[in-house]
C-alpha cells in the first residue's frame, strides 16, 4: 500500500465518522480491512484498494468505516468515571430531578454496550433509591454490528473478567455456553440505536448525563469543537459530560466547564 | 511492597503468575498445593493469594475455608484463578469467602484488572 492510497481510506473513515486515522496504523488497516474485501468477493487489501477507487458502492464504503471504527470497550472502564456517577452526580440528580422522577443518560459511541450495562448495573444496586423513577439510558453507535451485540448483551469470558467484579457476574448475569449473557432485565434498561456523532443527533431528545468517552481523541479539532457544541444543545443548564481520561474541553469547547474535584467531568457552562 | 502466594500445581502457571505479579511490584510466594499453601499462611499470612481449584492433597476451596476458620485467615484478599468456569463453582467459591475469581485462560490484564477491583493495587 503507498501513500495515496492509506490517503485514500483515511479520508473516507474521516468523512463518514470522522475519526483520524494515524500514520502509525497501517496494521490496523491490514488486520481489519481483509475480511472486508473477503467478504465483498475481493482478493486482498490491494483489491479492496482499487475496488474502492471511483466507487459508489456504498456498502462497501460502509462496510470499511464500520471495520474500522469497531473499538474496545470493558466494562466499568477506567473505574473512576463511574465511582463519580455513583457518588456525586447520581445524589445531584436525586434531589435535582425530584420533582419529575426522570434521568436520561447517553452513552454515546456505547460500541458493544459495556459502558451503558455498567451504569444500568449501578442504577440497580441503587433501586431503592430509585423506585418509580423513570430512568432512561440510551445507546448509539454508528456500527449496526457492534448495536447488534450491544442488544443482544452476550459476552466472551474475556470480556466479562475485565473490569467487571465477579460479584456483579453472579448477580446479573447468566452463562449460556462458553459465554455470559446480561440479565434481561438490565438489557431493558437500555435502549440501543444507530447514530453518528458527525450527523444531526437532535431526536434523541435531551440529556441529565453524557458519557462520550475516549471517541473525541480520535477526531480533529475541529470536529471535537462541533460535536461537543451539538452535544451541549442536548443538555440543561446542570447537565453533566463524562469524557475519556486523555480528553478535555479545554481549549475545544466553551460551552463546558471542569468541575472541580471530579477528574474528567464537565458542567454546563452558558 | 504487598505480598501474594501464588497456589498451583502447575509449575508453569506459577511462573506466569510470579512474573505478572513482580512486575505489579508483589512480593511473591509460591505453593504447590492446598495443604503447603496453609502450611504457608500459618507461618506467615501473605496479603493476597492467587489460587488454583483443582489441586492434589488440598483443593483450592478446601484451603479457602480452613483459612478463613485460622485466626487472621480472613485478612489475606483471595482471588481465585482456575479453570472451573461455571456459576456454580463462582458462586461456591464467593459463599467461601474469595474475593475475585479468575477464569483461566488469564493474562496480565485480567490479573491486574481484578487486582486493582479488590483493592490490592
Amino acid at each position: 500500500m503507498n501513500d495515496a492510497d492509506f490517503a485514500l481510506l483515511a479520508k473516507i473513515l474521516k468523512d463518514r465518522s470522522g475519526l483520524i486515522l494515524g500514520d502509525n496504523k497501517t496494521y490496523l488497516l491490514e488486520s481489519r480491512l481483509v475480511p472486508v474485501a473477503k467478504k465483498h468477493d475481493l482478493d486482498d487489501l490491494d483489491g479492496l484498494i482499487k475496488a474502492v477507487k471511483g466507487t459508489t458502492n456504498e456498502l462497501l464504503l460502509f462496510d470499511i468505516t464500520e471495520a474500522m471504527t469497531t473499538n474496545e470497550s470493558f466494562f466499568f472502564r477506567d473505574n473512576t468515571p463511574f465511582d463519580t456517577f455513583k457518588a456525586h452526580t447520581l445524589p445531584a440528580l436525586l434531589e435535582s430531578r425530584k420533582n419529575t422522577r426522570h434521568i436520561r443518560i447517553w452513552s454515546a459511541a456505547c460500541s458493544t454496550g459495556q459502558e451503558a450495562y455498567s451504569l444500568a448495573m449501578i442504577l440497580k444496586e441503587n433501586a431503592a433509591l430509585l423506585a418509580n423513577w423513570r430512568i432512561e439510558i440510551i445507546g448509539t453507535d454508528l456500527s449496526p454490528k457492534v448495536l447488534e451485540k450491544a442488544k443482544s448483551g452476550v459476552y466472551s469470558q474475556f470480556e466479562v473478567q475485565r473490569g467487571l467484579p465477579v460479584q456483579y457476574l453472579v448477580k446479573y448475569f447468566s452463562q449460556v455456553n462458553e459465554l455470559w449473557q446480561i440479565d434481561a432485565a438490565v438489557r431493558a434498561m437500555v435502549d440501543f440505536r444507530p447514530g453518528n456523532l458527525l450527523t444531526d443527533f437532535s431526536l434523541l431528545g435531551t440529556f441529565d448525563v453524557v458519557f462520550c468517552r475516549n471517541v473525541l481523541i480520535y477526531f480533529e479539532r475541529d470536529t471535537k469543537s462541533e460535536v461537543l457544541g451539538r452535544v451541549s444543545k442536548r443538555m440543561p443548564d446542570d447537565g453533566v459530560l463524562f469524557l475519556g481520561g486523555a480528553e478535555t474541553v479545554l481549549g475545544v469547547s466553551e460551552e463546558f466547564k471542569p468541575i472541580s474535584g471530579q477528574r474528567g467531568v464537565y458542567i454546563i457552562d452558558r | 511492597m504487598k505480598s501474594c502466594l501464588v497456589v498451583d500445581d502447575s509449575k508453569v502457571i506459577r511462573m506466569v503468575a510470579r512474573r505478572i505479579l513482580e512486575g505489579l511490584s508483589f512480593e511473591v510466594d509460591e505453593a504447590v498445593d492446598g495443604k503447603d499453601a496453609l502450611d504457608h499462611c500459618l507461618e506467615s499470612m501473605p496479603d493476597s493469594v492467587l489460587l488454583d481449584w483443582n489441586m492434589p492433597i488440598m483443593s483450592g476451596i478446601e484451603f479457602l475455608r480452613e483459612l478463613r476458620k485460622t485466626e487472621g485467615g480472613d485478612a489475606p484478599v483471595v482471588v481465585f484463578c482456575t479453570t472451573e468456569n461455571d456459576m456454580e463453582h463462582i458462586r461456591e467459591a464467593m459463599e467461601a469467602g474469595a474475593n475475585e475469581y479468575i477464569m483461566k485462560p488469564f493474562d496480565s490484564d485480567i490479573l491486574e484488572a481484578k487486582f486493582t477491583q479488590v483493592g490490592l493495587i
